[in-house]
């Protein structure tokens, strides 16, 4: 993992088109603004995580369970 | 062309009804094509997604609108402008229910609900900026408030 240090209102540019940049720091709290493009997802890791599991488990439904549900 | 599915044995599928996911959902990167399957009932909220690339991948999924009574979501520009959505009526969302041998906890995704514009037939999972709503939201209340006959009256209310 590369590691950088930014100050408030400094940038860090990824590809060409994706740009970070710090906005507030306040204690153990990160403002973070980004610039991409429409097409880049951004999540929250721990969200992303979450839904990924959710969506895993919705994976596993049965036949016989949602016919029960459509009678 | 004809698709061997999981829970519909072997299906005809329009390749005009195919709905292309750009980068798939969470968990499932890698399948971009889904079609969505009313069983028998269009006026059933529940539906399948059901993944072309992928016979074996199917998802139970359901009209939100039809289950929670005050589900009220505002689609974010982005995702009306990736989606190149142009009027709501083309909109169609469904949410990603988790069915597990207790039916009693069954559950749906409100946080991130599929959002489909049908016109252009894209799709993606959105995942809305807001504590309103769970990834897992228990419906069984919302069921059985609206007489959809889960397990044939032998789930018990869980207290």
């Amino acid at each position: 993992m590369l590691v950088l240090t930014r100050k408030k209102n400094e940038s860090i540019i990824l590809n060409d088109n994706i740009e970070i940049t710090i906005v507030d720091v306040q204690g153990d709290q990160v403002r973070i603004g980004i610039n991409a493009p429409k097409s880049v997802s951004i999540y929250r890791k721990e969200i992303f995580l979450e839904i990924q599991a959710e969506n895993k488990k919705a994976a596993d439904v049965k036949s016989v369970d949602l016919k029960n549900l459509l009678k | 062309m004809r698709l061997k599915t999981k829970h519909f044995d072997e299906i005809e599928i329009e390749e005009e009804k195919i709905i292309y996911f750009k980068d798939g959902i969470p968990g499932f990167e890698e399948i971009k094509k889904y079609i969505v399957l009313f069983d028998g009932d269009e006026n059933s909220p529940f539906r399948w997604l059901q993944a072309v690339d992928d016979g074996q991948l199917a998802f139970a999924v359901a009209d939100p609108f039809m289950i929670v009574n005050d589900y009220d979501i505002e689609i974010p520009q982005e995702v009306v402008d990736v989606l190149e959505i142009q009027s709501p009526v083309d909109v169609m969302i469904l949410s990603i229910l988790v069915v597990p041998e207790d039916l009693s906890k069954i559950s749906m995704n409100l946080k991130a609900p599929i959002v489909i514009n049908t016109k252009n037939k894209m799709g993606m999972q959105v995942v809305l900026d807001t504590d309103r709503y769970s990834v897992r939201h228990y419906i069984v209340e919302e069921l059985r408030r609206r007489e959809v006959n889960i397990g044939a009256g032998s789930h018990k209310k869980e207290e």
